[in-house]
């Protein structure tokens, strides 16, 4: 699990390095186990099923959902959202999102208002980052049917307060959904205390888990279309679909490996502990932005009180495009981030940072102190070089 | 040779999480489902039938969805 000295801070794209337990258990699985997951009722093929089994009981258990069974896994989080806003809204229903979702909500909806589908967006204040729950509540209709938002955003790394708006939707009548890409595994999601009727997440940035994973929870009784309809291993003298959970949302072949590197990914979370990991997360995201606010020329992005923010920090760098910082950084001293619009168009129109983007430094877990360091001194470097 | 009995699911994930649970509290096994028995989903799970009543009660108490249970078929 080790870097070769590069510094990787592109985390909230996919975090590297991964426990070293997620890798043995894809190898153990590819070497061992092998078969499909419950096709057959052969031994490997009841002990591939016993692994997606682990998986969907450890993600239950992070997220304190009841039954297992409720949640299907998808290709990521971007699926997962798709499947829900596709297989609940119609023409004619109303839908509350913010001003700073990423385009995983945002297009799926855009494509939505042109069938239909009526779209408010609840504006996000530039200066704070934060939503006021009180406009969601304002924005609630006759025909309103679900509010959609993410938890965490990915350029400024504000976390909204879903605990509130969850309430609302729930004293409304409203389904909730909530987007965790950023948050699983990194802030505690209770779907129980929060009244989250779907949570869509990915397994390979705060889980652990490999590219290819991720999935939806859906609380018993909502009713989601399927996206897609297909092979199930269940029912299978019949050509119609099954409608008991995961079965009915669930088709084709799952990625079995990813599910038992994903079951050891959210162990690992388990095991350390939330309020471990982002213990150790704030004490970084603080080092990273008074470091950052101390180094002339540099412009954070967004508000920078600690409690309501992840390792997710969005800057520029005066006189350079992020392109150049980004470009600098990679080829002299090895760092790698992100840089441009990320995949955020409406966030960055919201901060203003539209259509230049910004520079994005996203940490894990598995991020050090000296990392932060070494960081810093580059981008000091960068800075100063620039204005003399 | 001792009686069995044998609980049939709609589907694999359900047949999982009822050998998780049952485990804990009966001695089982997850084996193939008899033909004869049931066309649905693949696997099923074996137990002594003195066991049946016991493993219906776990089974409904917690909310596992099955087909239903039956006596093993003989040879």
């Amino acid at each position: 699990m080790k870097k070769n000295g590069l510094i990787y801070f592109d985390n909230a794209a996919t975090s590297y390095p991964k426990p070293s337990a997620t890798l043995e258990a894809c190898k153990y699985f590819t070497n061992k186990v092998g078969a499909n997951p419950g096709r057959s009722g052969h031994r490997l093929s009841v002990e591939a099923g016993r692994i997606a089994y682990d998986a969907r009981a450890s993600v239950a258990e992070l997220f304190n959902i009841e039954d297992p069974l409720q949640i299907i896994f998808t290709y990521n989080a971007t699926y997962a959202i798709n499947m829900a806003l596709l297989g609940l809204l119609n023409p004619g229903d109303h839908v509350i999102t913010s001003s700073i979702e990423h385009n995983s909500i945002a297009r799926p909806l855009r494509y939505l208002e042109g069938q239909g589908v009526e779209l408010t967006r609840v504006s996000v204040d530039s200066k704070t980052c934060q939503v006021d729950p009180g406009d969601f509540k304002r924005a609630i209709k006759p025909n309103t049917k679900l509010i959609a938002i993410l938890h965490g955003s990915n350029v400024t790394g504000a976390i909204l307060p879903i605990t509130e708006i969850g309430k609302i939707a729930r004293g409304n009548d409203v389904l909730f959904l909530v987007d965790s890409a950023q948050t699983a595994g990194a802030y505690p999601i209770d779907v129980e205390s929060m009244n989250i009727d779907l949570l869509a997440f990915t397994g390979h940035k705060s889980l652990f888990g490999m590219q290819g994973t991720g999935g939806l929870y859906v609380r018993e009784g909502v009713n989601v279309r399927p996206l897609i309809r297909g092979g199930t291993g269940s029912k299978s003298e019949e050509d119609i679909q099954p409608n008991f959970m995961p079965d009915r949302l669930e088709s084709g072949t799952p990625n079995t490996p990813g599910l038992a590197a994903l079951a050891e990914g959210v162990k690992f979370v388990l095991t350390e502990g939330i309020l471990k990991i982002r213990s150790h997360e704030e004490g970084l995201i603080k080092q990273l932005v008074d470091g950052l606010s101390a180094i002339d020329g540099v412009n954070l992005v967004g508000d920078m009180t600690l409690d309501c923010r992840l390792p997710v920090v969005s800057f520029n760098v005066k006189g350079l495009l992020p392109s150049e910082v980004g470009q600098i950084l990679d080829e002299k001293y090895d760092i790698m981030v992100r840089v441009g619009i990320h995949c955020a168009p409406w966030a960055h129109q919201t901060m203003d940072t539209y259509p230049k983007g910004t520079i994005r430094t996203s940490l894990s877990y598995l991020n050090e102190s000296d990392e932060v360091e070494r960081f810093l001194n580059a981008v000091n470097e960068i800075s100063k070089k620039r204005r003399t | 040779m001792p009686d069995y009995a044998v609980v049939t699911f709609y589907s694999t994930h359900h047949a999982l999480k009822a050998e998780r649970i049952l485990k804990k509290e009966i001695m089982i096994s997850v084996v193939p489902v008899p033909r004869s028995i049931s066309t649905n989903c693949g696997i099923s799970i074996k137990f002594l039938t003195k066991d049946s009543g016991k493993a219906e009660e776990i089974l409904k108490e917690n909310h596992v969805d099955f087909e239903g249970i039956f006596p093993w078929p003989e040879g």
